[in-house]
């Protein structure tokens, strides 16, 4: 086990180092100036000269060449440097955003596994009845569904119901307010957003739970309990249910690490200022020291998830550790 | 200029300086509450409001600023108006109209104590016009005019220009102007692009990246009586959904930069009464420009015959209904007093009232030009309002004499690389400016080899000769004249770009909103001073 462990941690060093390599060379292939962006955006004239002193500040009239040693010898220092944008550290930058992306990552695979494992396992069970087809549709649904078009549906449901209601349209609180110090105001923000989202993830564990569950539930073992007069509560928890929970969670560590980063979309809609509208910035502003961080931030949470995705792996099935 | 410092205006400035109290509140202002606004905006770059050209930072941190002059918040829609905030008067200037100085209130403090003195005036003005190697000033351009400042005793504060102009006062009134301390300029110039240290209505309270911002009442703000809020909060909100819902909701009260049509005729039907608009010509507006490096581009006929091919009074009433512009103008915004009247923009090639006849012309010259069936890009930005609809409409237009352009829409970083490289067919740019001040705002059009974000890259000696004969005419009648002169070389002699439909700025915000008026920029009257809740 020890040396299986050793031998995926070694593997993450290589992938960080190309995804590094990657990300700085696309990053330059993108046509535009970020001294530009900044200063010409809002579509009034700009100096020259002020363009010329913003390239100098940002280190822009640096070969890339030495531009790419910098990125790695910080990057080897675990120092990313300042956001090009807004000369604050890239730390700071990506940590005011974190907590939001991690909340709601967090709710919507809560939200996620209650819905999925059960429904999937009742579906598989219940093969073929109205249930089965009724949980199907459900995921059919969620997975159709973009989690961005749901939540603006969803926005707009809670205020024309409250408007027809009590006569004054009400929406969740558009700022945020980290859960220690409102947690009523941090959850009527974060609930849409996570079942919107986790509706989604769900969808699609349910259907990886289904059929894993059926592909199980016909293997010679689980014959072989029942013949050996196990009681079918007993089978389907012990012997079923945890062999075929090792692809779900695969999917759910993956989009687990999705989510970081990954809620583009739903974070714009719901005002949210998470990882996933700070990278869409960072590309539009053309800040490369941000991208890269956040690309390497999003990189490391995939590389560590699939780490303990196999770590788990592993635990549940003592063939891979062995192998 | 003397326009500026009529009797009526200096009155006007000394009323508001003396009272303290605008007077034309109709209802009696109350005092107290906080003001939850949307910045539509993700998080400025920086907090420095002399470095920045996006209105997310004035938006952001202006209630904490003073500026040395302003436009009058009780009219900011008058483009000729302009008031004291630090200064006591506005200056009649002497030395042939060379020199102007200001006297500096007295007894206005900063948030942590430190008196405002004229040194801090001409030290910030001086970062603005002569920024020290290493800073950044986005406006150092408009101040081309100005040889010195100087601060001679602690009331005064000296601008000594190179040449007499026009132009000079409106750029003083720029709302980036905020006046720092001189200290930590002296100490770290770069000190005001993460932290505030103002002497405006509001103290600072708080910042979060991305989030918000808040502010309170300066209990030590000169102007006794204001601000009347006890403070307020910005959240940014960039996406307009957002927006429209947190108005609809009540989650915000207002945004101070303007909805399209279809948000504001949303609201005003959800919330009826409970909803106030306001709607001003923008000064912002789109122009067209073919790359005159590009064939056929260079020929003035195409250029022309593209120009004659728009009906802009025809589409002004239909493109408003959908998308936030309004009104046909030259290039000129058009409440100013240089702008041209609608007879003198229907002699001029694009504005022709007769559009066959137009047409017509274009079609000649196009054929006389060989680029019958002329095909194109047309380069657009990605930005819905007003870019894309304005792109979209122009295609239909020149499909009318026979010509093909297809909408080519990319980010705005791409779209100013393809401007700067040069590489592109025509590119809808605009033209977006704060204080009305028509001959900075028309830099613009100068040609490539004076102005370099001209992105027309031609020359055009003569029309470079006007602007610099108009930058330096002081009389308002001949500077008219030469701004007529400078605006028909540009788009009917050689049609080297074209200006489109002045932006219409829409204000849809929540009725206890009170004690704020609409000006022509997302960028003035923005300090929130006079701004009470009818709660």
């Amino acid at each position: 086990m020890y040396r299986y462990v050793l031998k995926r941690v070694l593997l993450v060093i290589p992938t960080l180092v190309g995804a590094a390599a990657l990300v700085f060379l696309l990053m330059r292939l993108i046509p535009g100036d970020i001294c530009v962006v900044r200063l010409g955006s809002g579509g009034g004239s700009f100096d020259p000269r002020a363009i010329a002193a913003c390239h100098a500040e940002l280190g822009m009239d640096r070969s890339v060449v030495v531009q790419f040693i910098d990125f790695v010898w910080g990057f080897c220092r675990l120092d990313f440097g300042t956001s090009m944008w807004s000369g604050k550290p890239v730390t700071t930058e990506i940590l005011a955003r974190l907590p939001i992306s991690l909340e709601i990552a967090v709710l919507a695979t809560v939200v996620a596994i209650s819905i999925a494992i059960p429904l999937g396992a009742i579906s598989a069970l219940k093969q073929n009845t109205w249930l089965d087809v009724a949980v199907r549709v459900f995921a059919i649904g969620g997975i159709a569904t973009p989690s961005f078009w749901l939540g603006i549906v969803s926005i707009l449901l809670v205020l024309d119901v409250t408007s027809a209601i009590t006569g004054a349209p009400w929406m969740p609180p558009i700022d945020y307010v980290p859960i220690w110090q409102d947690p009523i105001r941090n959850l009527s923000m974060a609930f849409l957003p996570a079942v919107t989202v986790g509706y989604r993830y769900a969808a699609v564990s349910m259907r990886m739970t289904r059929s894993a569950m059926l592909e199980v539930m016909r293997e010679d073992y689980i014959r072989t309990a029942r013949a050996k007069g196990l009681i079918n509560k007993l089978i389907i928890n012990r012997h079923a249910l945890k062999n075929a929970l090792l692809p779900v969670v695969t999917l759910i560590g993956i989009e687990f690490a999705f989510l970081i980063g990954g809620l583009v979309v739903t974070e714009q809609v719901f005002n949210l200022n998470g990882v996933g509208r700070l990278f869409v910035q960072a590309v539009q502003n053309q800040d490369y020291t941000l991208t890269q961080a956040l690309v390497m931030l999003t990189v490391t949470v995939f590389v560590l998830t699939n780490l303990v995705v196999d770590l788990l792996y592993a635990w549940l099935d003592p063939r891979i550790r062995f192998a | 200029m003397r326009s500026y410092t009529l009797p009526a205006a200096a009155f006007a400035a000394t009323l508001a300086v003396t009272s303290g109290l605008p007077a034309w509140t109709a209802d009696t202002p109350k005092r107290g509450g906080v003001l939850t606004y949307m910045i539509p905006a993700d998080a400025p770059p920086s907090l420095d409001g002399h470095r920045e050209g996006t209105y997310a930072t004035i938006h952001s941190v202006a209630p904490f600023y003073s500026v040395l002059m302003r436009v009058d918040p009780a009219d900011p829609a008058d483009t000729t108006r302009f008031v004291c905030d630090l200064c006591l008067a506005i200056p009649t200037p002497t030395d042939d109209g060379k020199t102007y100085a200001f006297k500096i209130r007295e007894g206005v403090t900063f948030q942590d104590g430190t008196a405002l003195t004229a040194a801090d005036v001409a030290a910030s003005w001086h970062e603005i016009i002569f920024p020290r190697k290493g800073v950044l000033s986005a406006r150092q351009n408009w101040y081309s005019m100005v040889d010195s400042v100087e601060a001679p005793d602690p009331t005064t504060v000296v601008f000594k220009l190179k040449f007499a102009t026009t132009v000079f006062l409106p750029a003083l009134a720029d709302p980036y102007g905020f006046i720092y301390e001189k200290q930590i300029l002296n100490k770290d110039p770069h000190w005001y692009e993460m932290h505030v240290m103002g002497s405006g209505p509001f103290r600072f309270v708080s910042y979060e990246i991305g989030q918000s911002i808040k502010g309170e009442r300066n209990p030590n703000y000169y102007l006794k009586g204001l601000p009347y809020l006890d403070g307020f909060v910005g959240i940014y909100a960039p996406k307009q959904a957002v927006r429209v819902d947190a108005i609809r909701a009540d989650r915000a009260a207002i945004e101070f930069r303007g909805l399209p049509p279809s948000a504001r005729d949303e609201l005003k039907e959800s919330l009826g009464d409970r909803l106030t608009v306001q709607e001003s010509d923008w000064n912002c507006g789109n122009l067209i420009t073919p790359n005159a490096r590009r064939k056929p581009f260079d020929d003035v006929r195409v250029r022309k015959a593209l120009l004659l091919a728009i009906d802009q009074w025809d589409g002004a009433p239909a493109l408003s209904k959908i998308a936030n512009v309004r009104t046909v103008g030259g290039i000129v915004f058009p409440g100013s007093p240089l702008a041209a009247t609608k007879a003198e923009l229907q002699t001029m090639a694009g504005f022709w009232p007769d559009i066959d006849k137009s047409r017509a012309e274009a079609r000649r010259l196009l054929h006389e030009a060989g680029a019958d069936g002329l095909t194109f890009e047309l380069l657009n930005r990605n930005v819905d309002q007003p870019y894309k609809f304005v792109g979209t409409w122009l295609i239909d237009q020149w499909s009318k004499i026979g010509v093909t352009a297809t909408q080519k829409v990319v980010p705005t970083g791409p779209w100013f690389a393809a401007m700067r490289g040069g590489d592109f067919d025509v590119v809808v740019e605009a033209n977006c400016n704060s204080i009305v001040n028509p001959v900075l705002d028309t830099q613009k059009y100068l040609p490539h080899d004076i102005f370099v974000e001209n992105y027309g890259y031609y020359t055009d000696p003569v029309e470079a000769d006007i602007y610099q004969k108009m930058l330096h005419e002081t009389d308002p009648l001949k500077q008219r004249i030469l701004m007529r002169a400078y605006e028909r070389q540009i788009v009917d002699v050689e049609a080297h770009e074209f200006p489109m439909l002045w932006w219409n700025r829409i204000m849809t915000y929540r009725s206890y909103v009170k004690g704020w008026k609409i000006g022509p920029s997302h960028y003035i009257n923005q300090d929130l001073a006079t701004i009470w809740l009818d709660k």
